[in-house]
């Protein structure tokens, strides 16, 4: 089997659930005669005509809106966000509507809303967020941020047929620097379920997201200096996988929370509170975290690379940790 | 002030689309408008004998627009009612003790406790409730409209906002997307003189607020609110432009709020002696009883059957509903997702 890039991955994603259900449809802004900023969706309106690959006017909240809307009646819309940077266009959208939807009134909201997140490519403050902890704060919402080209498949096709709405937060930087070969066959990497990506006995770095990569890079180096580093890739951010996170910390006593997204409010804390609420007594060393600084992410490489965590940062982290 | 000369206008050159109802359906007409009022009547008599949860929206005055405009729809059209459209639920299916319960948050209330007054849906009767944030349901029920678009189904969308929601930003992108996508919905914008406290003066320029229609590229339409005939009339034209293939319809329906924004609201910021002149002169039921006694030669008795009628019909759901229990606390973890349908409650709740 040939290797394909992660976004290849999404596309074949979309395409087999388009082929195995006729109510699952595209919409966003550029996607269809264009193919979408990306070109995640190029050839889709060509295959599927304009009724299920939908050109849209630059409307987050009407993209959202028509896609809760459409979802109530039994289609299975995929909206695009041509930017996750965007989708705070339509947060009321998402956490007011389709969040609660189902919750109060029975009416479910099938649907994906995904889009490319994420930095380490001098976007800017605009093209370059990771706006994941705003939505996993909303109860109602699933949040799926996959790192490898099989989970993108694999998470999306689940994402597709999941009952509820989920946010489906791509990597940019991983769009096509990543590769994977497809597992055969109908390939569903269940939502709620975290990856060992790297199996080690003396330290535990969570992560998720192209971190996933910085944190194997530095798990290598520290491997060096004889040090076992298990990685966990937690692919789905709502809901968290407890059990794998508990697994880890009672396996190595200590742990490394990375993400690329900014500190405050950001998931690494979450997963800190909870690591202290279910297993504080199998550590031997305090939870640190590495993440982004608190400021909006600059544009010119200098600065992003200052703000955005690195591999070193990462190794440093890490040996703090492991040393403790 | 704009008041009584407002509500008084008619539609310009309606053409007679209300000789298609037949006598029984408009004595319906009267039937809908009736059971709307009473029971906002026995609401505001439960909600003063504090047996509500929340606050209490009523559309006294504004029972012409609902019906009338729901009552243009099929039973297998869809709409999405707002605050002041009682009278659309109740004609699209919903039944006066699930009203009556949904104000009390019962546990056997469409909501189940989760929500209140008419934020409520059921897609099996073709009704889905408003939520708080104005202008949303316009950007959902151009999706809930672009799915009978895209499988071909001859249905159609209706769905309200009021001359408040126009400002809003959902209300601009739903009803351009929509209008692109020539989507089978109808948008009936209510202009009943105030959002809250706020004026139509001080909610938009616009001389009238179907001149937005043109922006947009999409009919627009316009109609006497208190009229319950001329809302129908205006409502079939659009919903049959939107089932024939014709897209969207802007509809503005002039009328007015005669209480407050609910019921705590005093309407201090009412000029004096507007509320008693839409109500001595423009009531949408005291005016389409001089239709049908006049025009169409219905004995007042008939009416008063009727009238008795929703009265025994909201006894009858308010001690149905009365008996209803309060949902159990723990139910309130379930049903945030299809898969877990019950979330774990906190430990110290176990």
């Amino acid at each position: 089997m040939a290797e394909i890039t992660y976004l290849e991955a999404i596309r074949e994603a979309l395409v087999e659930e388009m082929e195995r259900d006729a109510n699952v449809l595209c919409l966003g802004e550029d996607v269809g005669v264009f193919g979408g900023a990306f070109k995640v969706t190029e050839g889709l309106q060509a295959r599927f005509g304009e009724n299920r690959v939908i050109d849209t006017p630059i409307s987050e909240i009407a993209i959202v809106g028509a896609a809760a809307g459409a979802a109530h009646m039994g289609l299975r819309p995929v909206a695009e966000m041509q930017f996750a940077d965007f989708i705070s266009c339509a947060y009321d959208m998402l956490t007011n509507y389709v969040a609660t939807s189902r919750y109060r009134t029975g009416l479910a909201c099938p649907m994906v809303v995904r889009g490319p997140s994420g930095g380490y490519v001098r976007g800017g403050p605009f093209h370059s967020q990771n706006p994941e902890a705003a939505f996993v704060h909303t109860p109602g919402l699933k949040i799926v941020c996959p790192a490898t080209a099989e989970d993108a498949k694999g998470l999306l096709k689940s994402a597709i047929r999941d009952d509820d709405c989920v946010l489906f937060f791509e990597h940019k930087y991983l769009y096509r620097r990543i590769k994977g070969v497809m597992p055969a066959g109908d390939h569903l990497t269940p939502i709620g379920r975290a990856r060992v990506a790297r199996e080690g006995k003396d330290l535990s770095i969570i992560t998720y997201g192209a971190t996933v990569w910085k944190a194997i890079e530095a798990a290598d180096q520290l491997a060096q200096t004889g040090v076992s580093v298990e990685v966990i890739d937690l692919r789905t951010l709502a809901p968290l996988d407890d059990d794998a996170i508990v697994a880890t910390v009672k396996k190595t006593n200590r742990v490394v929370i990375v993400h690329e997204d900014t500190r405050t409010g950001g998931i690494a804390g979450e997963i800190a509170a909870r690591i202290n609420e279910l297993c504080w007594e199998w550590l031997d060393a305090p939870v640190l975290r590495v993440t982004a600084h608190d400021v909006p992410l600059p544009s010119a490489a200098t600065l992003e690379d200052f703000v955005l965590p690195q591999t070193a940062d990462i190794v440093a982290a890490a040996q703090r940790v492991g040393t403790y | 002030m704009k008041g009584g000369a407002r509500g008084a206008k008619r539609s310009a050159a309606a053409p007679a689309v209300a000789g298609r109802l037949s006598h029984s359906d408009k004595l319906s007409l009267y039937y809908w408008m009736r059971l709307t009022r009473t029971l906002e009547e026995r609401l505001v008599n439960l909600h003063r004998q504090n047996k509500l949860v929340g606050g209490l929206f009523r559309s006294l005055g504004q029972e012409a627009d609902a019906v009338g405009s729901a009552f243009a729809v099929e039973e297998h059209d869809v709409l999405s009612s707002l605050t002041r459209n009682l009278g659309s639920l109740l004609v699209k299916g919903a039944t006066p003790v699930e009203v009556i319960r949904q104000h009390m948050a019962t546990a056997d209330s469409p909501t189940r406790g989760r929500d209140l007054g008419l934020h409520f849906a059921d897609m099996g009767r073709g009704y889905i409730g408003h939520i708080s944030p104005l202008g949303d349901m316009v950007a959902v029920m151009a999706g809930v409209t672009l799915s009978f678009k895209v499988r071909g189904e001859p249905r159609v969308g209706l769905v309200y906002l009021g001359d408040g929601a126009t400002s809003t930003g959902a209300f601009h992108e739903g009803i351009n997307f929509a209008a692109v996508q020539r989507c089978p919905l109808v948008v009936i914008a209510e202009n009943n003189g105030y959002a809250y406290s706020t004026p139509t003066a001080k909610q938009s320029a616009a001389k009238r607020f179907v001149d937005k229609a043109a922006g947009y590229g999409v009919a627009g339409d316009h109609a006497d609110g208190n009229d319950v005939l001329a809302v129908y009339e205006v409502t079939k034209r659009a919903v049959d432009r939107a089932r024939s293939g014709g897209g969207v319809t802007l509809i503005e329906l002039v009328t007015y709020r005669r209480r407050g924004h609910a019921e705590h609201d005093n309407q201090s910021y009412v000029p004096g002696g507007e509320v008693e002149r839409w109500a001595a002169e423009n009531d949408p039921i005291d005016r389409y009883v001089r239709v049908l006694i006049d025009r169409e030669k219905v004995e007042q008795s008939d009416l008063d059957a009727i009238d008795v009628r929703a009265t025994a019909e909201v006894d009858a759901a308010t001690e149905q509903a009365l008996r209803s229990p309060p949902p159990a606390g723990p139910d309130a973890l379930a049903d945030v997702y299809a898969n877990p349908s019950r979330l774990a409650p906190h430990w110290y709740r176990r």
